[in-house]
């Protein structure tokens, strides 16, 4: 069975590294069909064409696509990123710096959003066809339809400029404490966590009413168990299944959805840096910041597939007998 | 049972209703339903769908779907009022004294939590601490007879068979020693052999624990070997009533009888009779009927029947009959009607067989891991003719099935024909002429059937596709079709959900028959129908090969129907022919032991189980198949080592009837209940 799980993991990390390798040659594709050239966006429009095709030819940037981007994939594959043209500097500090953010952001969203939404379909599968049922149904419906520029910018006039409770930008003062930089980071996780909530409880509330009229749970009410262990051990083991798998598969989501939210809280994150080298044609830095975003996404999923895997038992010890 | 008048009865119904809300509206489902079980009894409440037999059972333990309400009367178990407990006391009755086992163990189970764990759950309740509670329920699993319960505890549900699954769901019923076990359908759905131990299992409980047993099914044959007393339901009410023995022999209200008339039986055949049946439908739930419910299907029935409704009355030897003419139930009419059709008995003689399999055989998976499905299948079928195929689940009856249909690709080396020209492995490669001279009625017509086409489409786009036929002349076609399944231009226009079960397996039948098949295989074509839709759909298959001379590849665990449709039998077991030969020869014996043991498996209502043999162990795996005969694991009549390192050769005699066995023909032995009744 160990040997079973084993070589399913190993397939799937297979697939993910294949996707990854496609992903590159589409960012890459991507970048050069972009217009203009670094050497152009290093010296502005102004600058004399001589000088712009002699920076070209040092940067090597004149080469034919196929050698930059071997060189490319080979210097990533020795832990190389390349060189922002913009900041004049390697490129992995950056990336690091704002991956690290950005995780802390999603963190707090899922902070925040797993259990209010879990316990928000929980609540409404329990009360099923009520009115509060109806009520948590049709508030995450709404919630998930509004932009986070929308939310952003309503979150922002209530409580940073009007109440003042929380702070308006995102980025804390150096050398914060957690507690502080929670403080900052609450704001621009609402949004997303608005556009999270409604999905993640409608998932909970499907696989909950699931469970509750699976006759498994007739089972148990009729062996004699007081409510909530029927509740707790026979019917949310079954009912999360599904929705773990999504948190899991939404993480990834989440930080490539951030660049809205990044842009508007001024926040240093991936989705923000990956904006910028677009705007300036900070090739080496775009490229970078899209391949790492997506790796990321490729793991959520690959957890998400494992986390199924690992606790559904129909799936983790095979088939039949 | 002498104590029941002393101490209160274990259950007692007194005049429950129940009914639904459907729509705003109050459905009724029971309707004054009366019956009392005393201790250690077992009562045997038989009904068809609809008729609110597993209404009763819930009921009784308050779990009631939420639109459904106990609308009068009363449910006492040992003698308090379930409606009155407190949530406390309900608990308490659930935990202790009532215990519930229904149709589908594989949901019954919750599919991420040990065995283990869920049956020691049930020792916990009653206050063991855990470890014990964990030895308990180890000792519990082998009480059913689970053998090596250590292991089965730490498995999953889906790890198990049905049969075991079903055995885990009884122990947990059990483990509680409740007074009351009612037990819903619990044989639905698992294999004849399986069935059959199962109802031992419950048969030998019942003296073990002394519980008393309500037991609910629609099977005839399984109530009439293990219950005492039976109740008939029929539209939510209690019809008749009476120890099991003299109900049966002598039924005293005409539905009973009707019942019991329409089970294929032995003695029964297609050439001989049609099966009878029972005329109409029963009536829509809720729907008001002046006078007897039955009596717009009764062949009794007169003006008092429709006017005044009769009350349940004693008609002696402590039976109940709800009927004006509980006395003349004998004088019924046969409801079968028409006179059988002229049947051809022998088939012609010269005539080249319709189906020809030739070493048909079919591997999955590679060398050491391989399953052999299909191993050297050589069959014939003739023109008109109907063979049955017989075996447990994965002896590989459906995989053979597939095969014909092109749905599996048959090893190297096997040979299929159809009418003497070689039939393609893949449908793609066969001829539009094959295609439609082979077809298929399949088990649930509910799925069959594209639930958004009207009737007219579903069999239009039959002759379309099959027949080639368009414009007035289709008509023309779906119009006989139609008559040829007994069905009216009325159900043209319906939809499939607007039609009964019976219905939709006519409207399947005819879609089958739209291109004028020569052989149409038949998987388990009556097993999701009641017994007198059976009836009803057995008399068209049988009708329609006597007027178009179709051949039938008939797949059938219920060996009733493969009784009554057969001229052909074929065992299989693990992929492998163990018996094939005409269906009286196969059927009277001299039998291969595995078929011995497959015919006294079956449940039947004369209630002879005593002469069973029963099989012991499990199937074999196919990917591990025991070395020389493959039925030696498990042959009640194993003769020694020969047995377990040669494979014996299928050896046929002058009538073609041909047996795998190493034991000489004349020591092989015949099963009892075969015996006309």
């Amino acid at each position: 069975m160990k040997g079973a799980l084993g070589r399913f993991f190993l397939r799937r990390l297979a697939l993910s590294l294949l996707t990854l390798w496609l992903l590159s040659i589409v960012v890459f594709l991507g970048c050069q069909v972009l217009p203009g050239d670094p050497a152009r966006a290093i010296l502005g429009p102004l600058a004399d064409p001589r000088a712009v095709a002699a920076l070209n030819q040092q940067l090597g940037s004149n080469r034919p696509p196929v050698e930059i981007y071997l060189s490319w994939i080979g210097g990533l594959l020795t832990g190389d990123m390349g060189q922002s043209y913009a900041y004049r500097a390697p490129v992995a500090p950056f990336i690091g710096h704002a991956l690290v953010n950005s995780l802390k952001l999603a963190a707090m969203v899922f902070a925040i959003v797993v259990p209010i939404g879990i316990g928000a379909g929980v609540l409404a599968a329990l009360r099923a066809g009520r009115p509060l049922d109806r009520m948590i149904s049709v508030a995450g419906l709404s919630l998930t339809v509004i932009p986070e520029f929308v939310s952003s910018i309503a979150l922002i006039l209530v409580f940073a400029v009007l109440l003042r409770w929380l702070p308006l930008s995102a980025s804390w003062p150096a050398g914060s404490g957690p507690l502080v930089q929670i403080q900052h980071l609450i704001l621009p996780a609402l949004p997303l966590v608005i556009v999270l909530f409604g999905y993640i409880a409608r998932m909970t509330r499907a696989g909950m009413v699931e469970a509750l009229s699976a006759d498994y749970t007739r089972t148990a009410v009729l062996k004699g168990l007081p409510w909530p262990t029927v509740l707790g051990r026979h019917v949310l083991r079954n009912a999360l299944l599904p929705t773990i798998t999504v948190i899991a598969a939404q993480m990834g989501y989440a930080l490539g959805g951030l660049v809205v939210v990044e842009t508007l809280f001024r926040y240093q994150g991936i989705g923000s840096l990956v904006l910028g080298a677009a705007r300036a044609k900070d090739f080496a830095m775009l490229q970078a910041g899209i391949l790492t975003v997506g790796a990321f996404f490729i793991a959520t999923t690959l957890v998400a597939d494992l986390l199924t895997t690992l606790l559904d038992p129909r799936l983790r010890t095979g088939g039949r007998r | 049972m002498k104590h029941a008048e002393i101490a209160p009865p274990v259950l007692e119904l007194r005049d429950v209703s129940v009914s639904y809300r459907v729509r705003g509206r109050a459905v009724p489902v029971l309707n004054g339903v009366s019956l009392s079980l005393g201790k250690g009894e077992v009562y045997g409440l038989v009904g068809e769908s609809g008729s609110g037999k597993s209404t009763v059972a819930l009921a009784v333990q308050r779990v009631l779907p939420p639109n459904g309400h106990v609308s009068g009367g009363q449910a006492l178990v040992n003698g308090r009022d379930v409606a009155a407990l407190d949530r406390a006391a309900l608990r308490r009755m659930r935990a202790r004294d009532v215990a519930m086992v229904f149709q589908d163990p594989g949901r019954a189970l919750n599919p991420s939590l040990t065995i283990g764990r869920q049956v020691a759950e049930v020792f916990e309740i009653l206050g063991s601490p855990h470890g014990e509670a964990l030895r308990r329920a180890e000792s519990m699993l082998e009480r059913v007879r689970i053998s090596a319960p250590a292991r089965v505890m730490e498995r999953y549900p889906h790890q198990l068979s049905g049969g075991m699954q079903q055995r885990v769901v009884i122990a947990m019923a059990l483990a509680k020693d409740p007074s009351l076990l009612i037990l819903d359908e619990p044989t639905t759905g698992l294999d004849a052999t399986i069935e059959a131990e199962i109802l031992d299992l419950v048969d030998t409980l019942r003296r073990e624990f002394g519980a008393s047993i309500l037991f609910i099914s629609h099977n005839l044959g399984a109530i009439a070997g293990l219950c005492d007393r039976v109740g008939v339901l029929y539209a939510g009410r209690l019809v008749e009533e009476g120890p099991v023995r003299s109900l049966f022999r002598a039924p005293r209200h005409p539905y009973t009888a009707g019942l019991l008339r329409c089970l294929p039986r032995p003695g029964l055949r297609k050439d001989l009779s049609p099966l009878d049946t029972i005329p109409g439908f029963p009536p829509a739930p809720g729907s008001i009927v002046a006078g007897c419910v039955f009596a717009p299907r009764c062949g009794l029935a007169d003006d008092l029947c429709r006017r005044v409704d009769p009350p349940l009355v004693p008609t002696g030897e402590g039976r109940l009959s709800r009927c004006h003419y509980a006395d003349r139930v004998d004088r019924l009419p046969h409801a079968g009607g028409r006179p059988a059709a002229l049947r051809n008995a022998s088939g012609e003689v010269d005539a080249p067989p319709v189906l020809e399999l030739d070493g048909l055989s079919k591997t999955y998976g590679v060398a050491p891991y391989a399953v052999h499905a299909l191993r050297d299948v050589s069959l014939r079928l003739m023109p008109g003719e109907t063979l049955g195929l017989v075996g447990e689940s994965g002896s590989g009856k459906s995989t053979l099935a597939h095969a014909l249909l092109g749905l599996v690709a048959p090893d190297a080396g096997s040979r299929m024909a159809l009418d003497g020209a070689a039939l393609a492995a893949e449908v793609r490669r066969r001829s539009p002429e094959q295609i439609k001279t082979l077809q298929i009625v399949f088990q649930n017509p509910d799925s069959a059937l594209n639930r958004s086409h009207t009737v007219r489409r579903l069999i239009g786009r039959a002759v379309t596709r099959l027949g080639g036929l368009a414009g007035a002349l289709r008509e023309a076609q779906v119009t006989r079709l139609l008559e040829a399944v007994r069905l009216t231009a009325r159900q043209l226009g319906a939809r499939p959900r607007q039609l009964s079960g019976g219905m939709k397996q006519r409207v399947a039948v005819a879609r089958a028959f739209a291109g004028n098949p020569r052989l149409v295989v038949c998987d388990e074509p009556t097993s999701a129908l009641d017994v007198s839709v059976q009836a009803a759909i057995l008399n068209l298959l049988a009708d329609l090969q006597a007027e178009r001379r179709v051949a039938y590849l008939l797949i059938s665990h219920d060996l009733g129907v493969v009784r009554y449709l057969s001229d052909w039998i074929a065992v299989l077991y693990l992929g492998r022919l163990l018996e094939v030969g005409p269906a009286a020869n196969v059927l009277d014996g001299p039998h291969h032991p595995y078929t011995e043991a497959l015919l006294s498996a079956a449940p039947s209502v004369a209630g002879e189980r005593s002469g069973r043999i029963r099989l012991t162990g499990a199937i074999p795996s196919g990917v591990n198949p025991p070395a020389g005969c493959l039925f030696h694991t498990r042959c009640p009549r194993r003769i020694g080592p020969i047995c377990d390192t040669e494979e014996p050769p299928l050896v046929a005699d002058a009538q073609g009837h041909a047996i795998r066995c190493h034991l000489p023909r004349e020591k092989l032995g015949r099963a009892p209940a075969l015996a006309p009744a």
